[in-house]
């Protein structure tokens, strides 16, 4: 009897230790899986940002960039597209695109001498580049604490707190390869550059 | 083979040690006053003097924590940053930015009128920060280096140098109080002994001997280490501000312009020179290597963390 007493308290003592671990284990996951959602907000406040900018930017360019429509109109595009998206993949894809139509308009912009005295350019310029940097930032810091979680539900035990309380890896805001490497080209032969499209 | 992680943990190792000894420092202090005390025939049962100094070092410690930010600003005469200017603007954006990077709450910013290119950070924690640059800075600094700047600056907040420098320069000033009070002590201590004497013998000359050489090394030692955390503080968040905008040439390059400025910053009190991001009393201790100029000054040489800074950006590529 008393044998079967002392296992039975031993079992209970099992039980409690491993119930409180688990409660504090999910909690671990909880809590990082708030600190990413507040990464992610981070980053589409700033990216909301970038999308009220772009316009006032392009119209306070338009009447001196006239011969570069084309460019303009693609940041139009690319920024319309981009307040579409949805989802983080869809999300990183379109900013990508909207960010190389950017660096293109800033690197077309160093042609016009007279856009980078106007003073009202140059306060769009230094509000949107610190928006890019901000976007950057907030990327760089999303995806830390995205990389966190998702590593707390592969690692042994946790994951089978993860996999009880189906916990879903997230997403990385991801810049693609291509995009990354791509360097803004100052090209001297304008026009060549707009024949391309 | 240092990365930036590595040289984070040893800093903060490190540190942890100079706290200690510190503590340890207060209780050299305490317990030799004790032992003269308990030779001297007085032995009220419980370490009284050692329990003392560490209250006494505890409680000016709590002292400069609360309140101690105002002060700092209002020494410095810093005004808050005007956002019409777009300098000012620029300068605004770009702490947002690394604030964003290091995950904290944007801090006050804050402009001090001085030609000399300098920047420093107060504040208890990352919640209730501010920051200040002199005027000079944003004049001779591009937007990159300003960055760079910002960053070392936040880091300070983030590890809570802010925090811990000005618990060390707390204890160090109450050491330093303490030892003076018991060489006064002494003397009168030693004038009653000679009128009635007997009292301890041998062991009581042997605990005042110990005890006068401690209350005499104890406030030069802890000057010392107060300057040497200040110093370790420094490379960490120049490591880890580097870690935030991963770009150490920026820093580097602004390390550069700031000592090419060889002039003090007469607008920042030698009082907080652990705070900023190099020492304004100017070119000649900040640019001198060898162990006694090291010894002896808040921040590291400038040519060795731009060295270091340099050998970051090589590991990174």
């Amino acid at each position: 009897m008393a044998a079967i007493g002392g296992c039975l308290t031993l079992l209970v003592v099992i039980a409690v230790f491993g119930a409180i671990w688990a409660i504090w284990r999910y909690n671990n996951l909880i809590s990082l899986r708030n600190q990413v959602g507040n990464g992610w907000k981070q980053i589409d406040v700033q990216l909301k940002r970038r999308h009220d900018l772009i316009p006032n930017l392009v119209a306070a360019v338009k009447g001196e960039m006239q011969f570069e429509q084309d460019t303009l109109e693609k940041v139009i595009q690319a920024r319309n597209s981009a307040v579409a998206a949805r989802g983080v993949a869809d999300t990183a894809d379109k900013e990508n695109a909207l960010t190389q139509t950017l660096s293109r308009l800033f690197a077309l912009a160093e042609n016009y001498p007279t856009l980078k005295a106007n003073e009202q350019v140059k306060t769009l310029m230094e509000e949107l580049s610190s928006t890019e940097n901000r976007i950057g930032f907030a990327r760089q810091f999303y995806n830390d604490i995205a990389t966190r979680f998702n590593t707390a539900q592969q690692l042994f035990p946790d994951n089978l707190i993860a996999q009880t309380f189906h916990f879903q890896p997230v997403e990385l805001y991801e810049i693609k390869d291509e995009a990354e490497r791509a360097v803004p080209k100052v090209d001297l032969n304008v026009r060549s550059d707009q024949t391309k499209s | 083979m240092t990365n930036l992680f590595d040289q984070q943990k040893r800093n903060l190792t490190n540190t942890r040690l100079f706290i200690a000894g510190f503590v340890l420092l207060l209780v050299l202090v305490g317990l030799g006053a004790d032992g003269v005390l308990y030779a001297g025939g007085f032995s009220p049962g419980i370490p009284f003097a050692t329990l003392g100094a560490l209250a006494f070092g505890g409680m000016s410690a709590w002292w400069s924590l609360h309140g101690g930010d105002r002060a700092v600003l209002e020494s410095a005469s810093a005004v808050p940053l005007d956002p019409s200017d777009p300098r000012q603007r620029q300068l605004e954006n770009v702490v947002e930015e690394v604030a964003i990077a290091g995950g904290i709450p944007k801090p006050a910013i804050y402009i001090v009128p001085d030609a000399d290119p300098n920047a420093f950070a107060t504040g208890s924690g990352p919640e209730k920060a501010s920051i200040a640059v002199t005027r000079g800075l944003l004049e001779k600094l591009n937007r990159d280096e300003l960055q760079g700047v910002i960053s070392h600056e936040l880091s300070h907040v983030r590890n809570y140098d802010v925090r811990l420098m000005t618990v060390v320069a707390a204890l160090a000033g109450a050491i330093l109080l303490l030892s003076d009070w018991s060489r006064r002590g002494l003397g009168w201590g030693g004038r009653r002994r000679s009128s009635n004497d007997g009292g301890g013998g041998g062991l009581g000359i042997l605990f005042a001997i110990l005890w006068v050489v401690s209350i005499v090394l104890a406030p030069i030692i802890a000057q010392i280490v107060s300057l040497a955390v200040s110093r370790q503080r420094e490379y960490l968040a120049d490591a880890s501000g580097a870690e935030l905008t991963r770009n150490p040439l920026a820093l580097a390059s602004a390390l550069e312009k700031i000592a090419a400025a060889v002039e003090p910053t007469p607008s920042i009190k030698q009082g907080i020179a652990h705070l900023c991001i190099e020492d304004p009393r100017g070119g000649s201790l900040g640019q001198k290597d060898g162990v006694f100029a090291n010894l002896f000054s808040t921040h590291p040489p400038i040519a060795r963390r731009i060295a270091l800074l340099r050998e970051m950006a090589y590991q990174k590529a």
